[in-house]
């Protein structure tokens, strides 16, 4: 009987998260449309629904219609699993983020934790999937027979390499800190108002995490993989249809991942700034500090630049990889010295 | 290196805030600068009908010929357009018509979006002409 609850319990959330993750996607394409058009002083999207709300359906709907176009010197089998392969790892990773605390169903002795799953190598289950992502967009890029594609791939391929290497370091100082990989146990370790956020420990390694995580999105001013002025969409142009808008989708959700991941790492997770308002909920707080740091990627795309190809691969291994490794260094020092 | 961009992000964030240029197309529209030729109207006399007297002026004067005139005499022996057709499919909307004209009758109007399906309506006769004053008061 425990063992059915059990399972129940876990449907229910599975579900919970994935319909919450799909519609925050959906809304994330229409927010960064909304936010990149008032940012160029216009309006964006307003037509469809009031305010353009209904926007991300209308979208759906088209994608659904479009012809599913696979080329025909195309590897097919890879072609079609590439796009899977984005989407599967970019949600799977929502599985571990703790968005919230537990709490006890009323009238019975039932805990619910709020979390899909509550893995002890929950970081590294994190990166392990995040890295997989990037697969997909390597053997979509490669397997669509385009030179564009190839190219785009082979970008994104030299990327990922050169920037998880920062990212993995930039984490590395916040399990020092609290001494686990349990993500619940990071965020615990963070609890009891904002200036216990690992942010006022790690500073150098928030920031580090979010260049390097910007940069694993492939999002503006790094978006090599798919620089639409020289690559023509580089990895997914050959991509139509649902294939195209799993791609779509797939970065999205990858986007609220990283942010997630950074909230949950570095801004306390579901904890209150000030024990004051503790009474709000904690899933409350977690949207509230993810949604913060997504308008920061979509502020930052809609003012910054592409780099040029050498330069993303300067700025990776002389600048934030020594920063990455000195920020290590001392945080070793500090908490082995204490 | 650091403080260029901040203050792009502080730039970005000061347009976020700011309201929009955007003008809402069909809702709302500039109206054409003044100096705009738009689709041409009659203006019509004290009797309320048009006050060209078919001297063909405008017809000589149009370098696309997109303007015939076939001349008529009522019975006070005023000289009148009995057919007046102007091809706005053909007209480059130069505006000579206007300037040639010795009595005020042809005057450029304001009208610049005119879709139809058809050659058809394009062809402008004395009534369509004179109902275009009705867009150019």
């Amino acid at each position: 009987m425990q063992l059915l609850y059990l399972l129940i319990e876990i449907i229910i959330k599975c579900v919970v998260v994935f319909g919450c993750l799909m519609l925050s996607v959906a809304y994330l394409t229409l927010m960064e449309r909304k936010f990149l058009g008032h940012i160029q002083i216009r309006f964006g999207p307003n037509r469809c629904g009031p305010y353009g709300l209904l926007q991300p359906f209308s979208d759906a709907v088209k994608a659904f219609f479009k012809e599913d176009l696979i080329p025909g010197r195309a590897d097919k089998g890879l072609f079609v699993i590439a796009p899977m392969i984005s989407i599967v790892t970019a949600i799977g990773i929502f599985a571990v983020i703790p968005f919230g605390d537990q709490f006890t169903i009323p009238g019975t002795n039932w805990v619910v934790k709020l979390r899909v799953a509550d893995v002890d190598i929950g970081l590294l289950y994190i990166f392990g999937l995040a890295s997989l992502g990037e697969y997909g967009i390597i053997l979509g890029g490669s397997s669509s027979g385009n030179k564009y594609g190839l190219t785009g791939s082979l970008r994104a391929a030299a990327q990922m390499i050169s920037y998880e290497a920062a990212l993995g370091l930039s984490v590395i100082g916040v399990i020092i800190l609290s001494q686990t990989l349990r993500l619940t146990e990071i965020v615990n370790h963070q609890g009891g108002g904002f200036w216990n956020w690992n942010i006022w420990y790690q500073p150098v390694a928030f920031i580090l995490y979010l260049i390097c995580g910007v940069a694993e999105l492939n999002r503006t001013p790094f978006d090599m993989p798919e620089a639409e002025s020289e690559l023509a969409c580089g990895f997914n142009i050959e991509y139509s249809s649902m294939k195209f808008a799993l791609f779509f989708m797939a970065e999205y959700a990858h986007m609220v991942t990283v942010a997630a991941v950074a909230v949950t790492l570095f801004l306390g997770g579901w904890q209150s700034p000030l024990p004051i308002l503790g009474f709000i909920p904690g899933v409350v707080w977690f949207c509230i500090k993810v949604f913060i740091l997504l308008f920061f990627f979509i502020w930052e795309r809609g003012t910054f630049p592409r780099l040029r190809y050498d330069q993303i691969m300067k700025f990776g291994w002389k600048v934030l990889l020594p920063l990455a490794i000195i920020n290590l260094l001392i945080t070793g020092l500090v908490v082995s010295l204490k | 290196m650091i403080i260029p961009m901040l203050k792009g992000l502080a730039l970005t964030l000061r347009r976020f805030f700011s309201k929009p240029i955007t003008t809402q197309y069909p809702e709302e529209k500039i109206p054409p600068g003044q100096r705009w030729r738009g689709v041409q109207y009659f203006e019509k006399d004290e009797r309320g009908k048009t006050k060209c007297v078919a001297c063909g002026l405008c017809m000589v004067v149009c370098p696309s010929q997109c303007i015939s005139i076939e001349t008529a005499e009522d019975e006070e022996g005023r000289r009148y357009p009995l057919c007046y057709e102007l091809d706005a499919t053909r007209c480059i909307f130069c505006g000579f018509c206007e300037e040639a004209c010795p009595v005020g009758a042809i005057f450029m109007g304001k009208t610049c979006e005119w879709v139809d399906v058809q050659r058809g309506p394009f062809i402008l006769d004395t009534e369509k002409l004179l109902e275009q004053k009705k867009y150019n008061p």
